[in-house]
């Protein structure tokens, strides 16, 4: 009797040894260490941020000319990033910034959610619902809000050749119902006057 | 119940064998009423051949009438036909000819005949027409190909009693100078024409009027007058279309005895007479449909004035009036993709215009700006984009088709279906800029392009009109009322109108 209990009970210790083992010790062991991932990725940011949060660029900026019928460029420092994508980042969001008394192509409201670009030179920004829930309307002001993001890009960055605007993180026909959108447009400079502010 | 599968499978595999041994000897041309083609100089018939009931000119026939030089491509299997430096280029087993660039479709692909390549005889209307110099009109009804400058009314005839006189309308088409006079027991209509295409003749004949048929002479149409035939009126009444004439000869009897109350003339020989048009008076080719779009609508109200007025109430307003215009002045078909407060795809819009085969398609908007002192009238066509230009440039495929084998078709998705159209689109627009500058105040940028989504689908000349800026308070004021909507839509319509006479040989 004693000698069963004593088996069973070496069988269950046994049972639980090796699933620690398994389950637990294993993984542990071959996972590599908090303290590497940490530290392998921050690794490289640890000296730039210093000197790039001084750096800036100048970028050109478009808004509404004051017969509403172009886009007018203007100089604007912004944020210096290594990254094309970052770049990117910091320079739409310069453009969404509102800057009196030039008037915003985009409707007030939009936040920048994301920008992607592709090795190819396609940049995707996603904009947040405003710019199509606040959008005044009509084919003019449709057509310079879109080339104000694609313009902003295309004209800033070399690198990027065209740009597809998201909403919402999804693909859209337009933002209301007057220039296509499934696609990346090219750079326009139809729409801009040179008569810098 | 596998068996009672392949069972069923044998039973259709034996019909469709047996449709196709009957369609293929359908193939055999049976010998028709040829038509009949008529020059100043004067008449010659042109045999028609028919395959799979479609009546077909040979192509060489046609060379040979219109000096054409016909090039058939063996390798790629399409086959050229070229006059005055423009080419009509088809493909067979394909519906389609790119006339001069512009896609038109016939009834039934062009097929080889032994030697001899066959073409549908609207090919003769839809694709020769335009691109040649001289008239062409083909006249499927009295069997007619009408080439050059000849004169050849369409006339028909109707009677009705009226008491003691009997009335004749005769309509004719175009209209036609004329005159009436008696010779014997036979008056005679004469046309100012080099001959007569006589329809439809419906006479009851009585003592006054025995029948109605041509001539002796080409250009006249003769009344057999009969026994009780007394005296006679002829007069102009309105004419049943704007192309056409419409003459009420009247024929007075004898009277019985004299002072019968029932003998007096008719009433009034001017009462115009209520007969519908005795021809069928759709002009042939030129423009036959055109799609109108209200833009907006339903949840999407589009731009927003101030005062409260919306772009989708204005743009429905405004195409509204624009299709009862187009309807009145050009005789033509207008369709609107919503006629109603309705949400309406982006697509749709498009493909209302090309499942009806639209001749042109135009987008009808209310603008807006971030400036409010932004205004005036503005028109858009497509730009070009690298997907228009892929379209464009589109290479054939090559695809298996049926008979076996395979060959190159140029497959378009309708997606960049306009960027074949994106010259004519933007004479298009430079027409309709031109018309509304005549009426209301133009933009700073009056005629633009830019990849309009609602524009991009369409295959045909299509083009996008914004009227006014709902955010500049003057004009919403004006875009809300009967006059300034009026003044959009006569420029439009005389936009239209010029562009359908400038768009080649569409006019006749």
């Amino acid at each position: 009797m004693s000698r069963r209990a004593l088996a069973f009970g070496g069988a269950i210790v046994l049972a639980i040894a090796i699933g620690w083992v398994l389950f637990v010790a294993l993984p542990r062991w071959y996972r590599p260490t908090p303290a590497a991932t940490a530290t392998a990725p921050q690794a490289p940011r640890v000296e730039p941020p210093q000197a790039a949060a001084a750096r800036k660029i100048t970028a050109t900026l478009y808004f509404v000319s004051d017969d509403g019928f172009s886009l007018v460029p203007a100089q604007r420092e912004v944020a210096y990033a290594e990254d094309v994508a970052e770049q990117a980042r910091a320079i739409i969001e310069a453009q969404l910034m509102p800057s009196p008394p030039l008037v915003s192509a985009i409707p007030g409201g939009t936040r920048l959610r994301q920008v992607f670009v592709t090795g190819h030179g396609d940049a995707f920004v996603d904009l947040s619902p405003e710019v199509s829930t606040n959008h005044p309307g009509g084919s003019l002001e449709e057509t310079l809000t879109v080339y104000a993001i694609v313009d902003v890009l295309t004209v800033n960055l070399p690198a990027i050749t065209h740009v597809q605007i998201l909403v919402d993180g999804k693909e859209v026909d337009t933002l209301a119902g007057h220039v296509d959108l499934r696609h990346p447009l090219a750079k326009s400079l139809e729409w801009v006057v040179h008569d810098t502010h | 119940m596998p068996f009672r599968f392949f069972q069923a499978l044998q039973a259709a595999v034996v019909v469709a064998v047996s449709i196709i041994t009957v369609l293929s000897a359908a193939q055999t041309p049976a010998p028709v009423t040829p038509y009949t083609v008529v020059t100043r100089s004067g008449r010659q018939p042109l045999a028609v051949h028919v395959v799979n009931g479609q009546e077909m000119f040979a192509l060489d026939d046609l060379a040979r009438l219109f000096s054409l030089a016909v090039r058939e491509d063996t390798l790629a299997g399409g086959i050229t036909v070229s006059t005055n430096g423009q080419t009509i280029v088809m493909t067979p087993q394909q519906p389609l000819a790119s006339v001069g660039g512009r896609m038109i479709s016939l009834p039934a692909a062009p097929v080889r005949e032994g030697r001899l390549w066959l073409v549908p005889v609207d090919f003769v209307s839809r694709a020769l027409a335009p691109i040649s110099q001289q008239r062409v009109e083909l006249r499927k009804p009295s069997r007619l190909l009408l080439v050059g400058d000849v004169r050849l009314p369409r006339v028909a005839a109707r009677s009705e009693a009226l008491g003691g006189m009997t009335r004749v309308t005769v309509d004719v088409a175009p209209a036609t100078p004329h005159t009436l006079a008696q010779e014997g027991t036979r008056l005679l209509l004469r046309f100012d024409a080099d001959a007569l295409d006589v329809g439809d003749i419906r006479i009851t004949p009585n003592d006054v009027l025995l029948g109605v048929h041509p001539g002796d002479t080409p250009s006249v149409l003769a009344f057999d007058l009969g026994p009780r035939f007394a005296s006679f009126r002829v007069s102009d009444q309105p004419p049943p279309a704007p192309n056409a004439g419409r003459i009420v000869v009247e024929l007075l009897s004898q009277t019985e005895a004299p002072g019968a109350p029932g003998a007096a003339p008719a009433p009034s020989p001017q009462t115009p007479t209520t007969e519908p048009p005795l021809l069928d008076l759709t002009p042939p080719g030129g423009f036959r449909i055109i799609v109108l779009d209200p833009g907006h609508g339903g949840d999407d109200a589009g731009a927003k004035g101030a005062n409260g007025t919306l772009e989708k109430n204005v743009t429905l307003a405004i195409a509204r009036k624009l299709k009862a215009a187009l309807e009145s002045r050009l005789g033509v078909r207008v369709l609107l993709t919503r006629d109603g407060d309705q949400n309406i795809n982006i697509d749709q819009r498009a493909a209302l215009a090309n499942n009806n085969k639209a001749d042109v398609f135009l987008s009808i908007h209310a603008n807006a700006s971030a400036r409010p002192g932004a205004s005036g009238a503005e028109v858009f066509s497509l730009s070009a984009s690298d997907d228009t230009s892929r379209a464009t440039a589109a290479t054939p495929e090559s695809l298996p088709v049926i008979g076996g084998g395979n060959r190159d078709i140029q497959v378009i998705p309708w997606e960049t279906a306009q960027g074949r159209f994106l010259e004519p689109s933007s004479a298009f627009a430079r027409t309709l800029e031109g018309a509304l500058r005549e009426h209301v105040p133009m933009s700073r940028r009056p005629v633009v392009q830019a990849p309009l989504r609602v524009l991009v689908g369409a295959n045909m000349p299509a083009a996008l009109v914004e009227t006014g800026f709902l955010t500049n308070a003057a004009q919403e004021k004006q875009l809300a009322g009967d006059e300034f909507q009026n003044a959009i839509v006569q420029a439009l319509a005389d936009g239209i109108v010029r562009f359908r006479a400038s768009a080649g040989g569409a006019v006749r």
